[in-house]
């Protein structure tokens, strides 16, 4: 009897926790969407101006998740998220192959640029080309910090360092900090390294950083983001409604034109340039 | 030094101009950690008791396990809460990842086995011969057990703050779990984090404060509960 009512009362403490929770699995489900996307969206602020708006004028409630486009893509392969606004063409591409996304369509580009520290060890300032740029950091052996995270970001380093031939991994002038592209650019600055980042980034964050933007303008370094709406054949939980309409305002006039003043104000230059509708063979002439 | 002293005049401000966005986040932490907290409670006060006051075989495995629950990392129990939560997994049918009540759910996990461990210990150092006299007066076990739990309140009290102050501060399981999603699951500790990563490290500092006397006044009010009847 005794112990029967000490079961009874963890039993119930149980149940009222499950109650909680059921409670809230009850809320309208499809009036949410889940978007996986860069933290270069969020960091640079560009997702707090137009995620209000879209909620505002739709209704849906939107979660941000804001991880590396590796880890979005991931996310949306297992169906965890209903769409994608992310910066890595080459997986994209794949993500698209294997059937993973309904419609891929361009939103927005930036460039990324290579900064460094002032003393420019390596001797790249001004340098036209970014793999050899890369390529006189690897011979002098300074230090290059890389997110190493799978980001938009890693990926595009890492095409760069293969257009310039050179074996970086496992090499002591290469390290890999795992962390966003915020914390990557606090971490170059204060051990005086080499990094690449999205300008977007790199404007919101200049004032506390004192490195020096070294190269740029070459075509490799477009940053180029796409809007992906997951598939919901195979994962039927996928809110394909709410992708839509989330993708469909990205590239709508109205947004487009927001993007093209966002930052503007403050930086006195658009953090991102609005592309929706265009192809890709003709960013950045 | 200057930027320190930024973010304490940017923490006066944001705190004497009552920033909606901060002082929701601000209530936010408190009401996860909270709830999380009281269910910590519930669970590891009853467990606690549970152990403390019975034998069993394996006993002494089962006080291993919860003694080593109190280090549970929060990172850990945020990959396997997400897991589980995840749309297309084990716990999708509920539907809340990435809510507050899938942070409730994280941080009380963190914190059940701290609140267990404490309260094991504290029910267990009261005497022996108490319980039986207890008894002998014609209590039920449930009364005993009560009677027992209010003996122990001094170190019960402590496992309150410890569980508390381990969710409040927790970030891991927060941001994995509640995804840091503006004016609905962001909170004191993932804000920081966040703002950290902006640059803002002002605004980052600022947070931090608010934080710590958050914590400072939990802490204050349970410790005067604790401390206004002194054990005879």
């Amino acid at each position: 009897m005794r112990t029967i009512s000490c079961k009874l009362r963890i039993g119930s403490v149980i149940a009222a926790i499950m109650v909680l929770l059921g409670a809230s699995a009850l809320q309208a489900q499809e009036k949410t969407i889940i978007l996986a996307t860069t933290t270069s969206t969020q960091d640079s602020g560009l997702l707090d101006v137009l995620v209000p708006a879209f909620e505002k004028k739709t209704g849906y409630f939107v979660k941000t998740i804001s991880v590396g486009s590796g880890q979005a893509m991931a996310m949306g392969q297992k169906g965890e998220a209903d769409v994608l606004l992310v910066h890595s063409p080459a997986a994209e591409k794949q993500f698209m192959a294997d059937g993973l996304g309904v419609e891929r369509r361009l939103v927005m580009h930036n460039d990324f640029i290579i900064l460094g520290p002032t003393e420019d060890p390596a001797k790249i300032k001004g340098m036209k080309s970014a793999p050899e740029a890369f390529k006189k950091i690897a011979a002098a052996g300074s230090l290059f910090l890389s997110r190493g995270d799978n980001s938009g970001t890693h990926a595009k380093e890492k095409a760069v360092w293969k257009d310039a031939g050179v074996a970086y991994e496992g090499e002591k002038w290469y390290q890999q900090t795992g962390l966003g592209m915020g914390q990557t650019l606090n971490v170059a600055n204060e051990k005086k390294g080499y990094v690449l980042a999205d300008r977007g980034t790199y404007l919101a964050l200049a004032k506390n950083l004192k490195l020096d933007l070294l190269v740029e303008g070459d075509a490799v370094l477009l940053n180029i983001y796409h809007v992906i709406e997951v598939n919901p054949s195979k994962w039927p939980k996928v809110n394909f409604r709410g992708a839509k309409a989330f993708a469909d305002f990205m590239v709508s006039k109205e947004t487009q034109d927001t993007i093209k003043a966002f930052g503007v104000d403050k930086f006195g230059s658009p953090l991102f340039f609005p592309d929706a509708g265009k192809k890709v063979e003709d960013l950045g002439k | 030094m200057d930027l320190i002293l930024d973010g304490i005049t940017k923490a006066f401000w944001l705190l004497i101009s009552f920033d909606p966005e901060v002082l929701g986040i601000t209530l936010l932490s408190l009401k996860i950690s909270g709830s999380a907290t009281l269910i910590s409670l519930f669970l590891g006060i009853s467990a606690g008791a549970l152990v403390a006051l019975t034998r069993f075989p394996g006993r002494r495995f089962v006080v291993g396990l919860i003694n080593t629950g109190m280090a549970l990392p929060p990172v850990v129990v945020g990959l396997f809460v997400t897991i589980f939560l995840w749309r297309n997994g084990p716990l999708g049918f509920l539907g809340i990842l990435y809510t507050p009540e899938a942070m409730i759910l994280a941080q009380a996990i963190i914190a059940t086995p701290i609140v267990t461990g404490i309260s094991l210990a504290a029910l267990q150092q009261l005497p022996a011969k108490l319980r039986l006299q207890i008894l002998a007066l014609g209590a039920t076990r449930a009364q005993m057990v009560w009677i027992l739990v209010k003996e122990a309140k001094l170190p019960l009290l402590a496992a309150v703050m410890a569980g508390f102050g381990g969710v409040i501060s927790e970030v891991g399981a927060s941001i994995m779990v509640g995804g840091n999603i503006k004016g609905y699951s962001r909170v004191l500790t993932t804000a920081t984090v966040m703002e950290t990563g902006k640059g803002e490290f002002d605004v980052a500092i600022a947070l931090s404060i608010l934080l710590l006397l958050l914590a400072y006044s939990i802490n204050v009010v349970l410790t005067q509960i604790q401390q206004r009847e002194r054990p005879r």
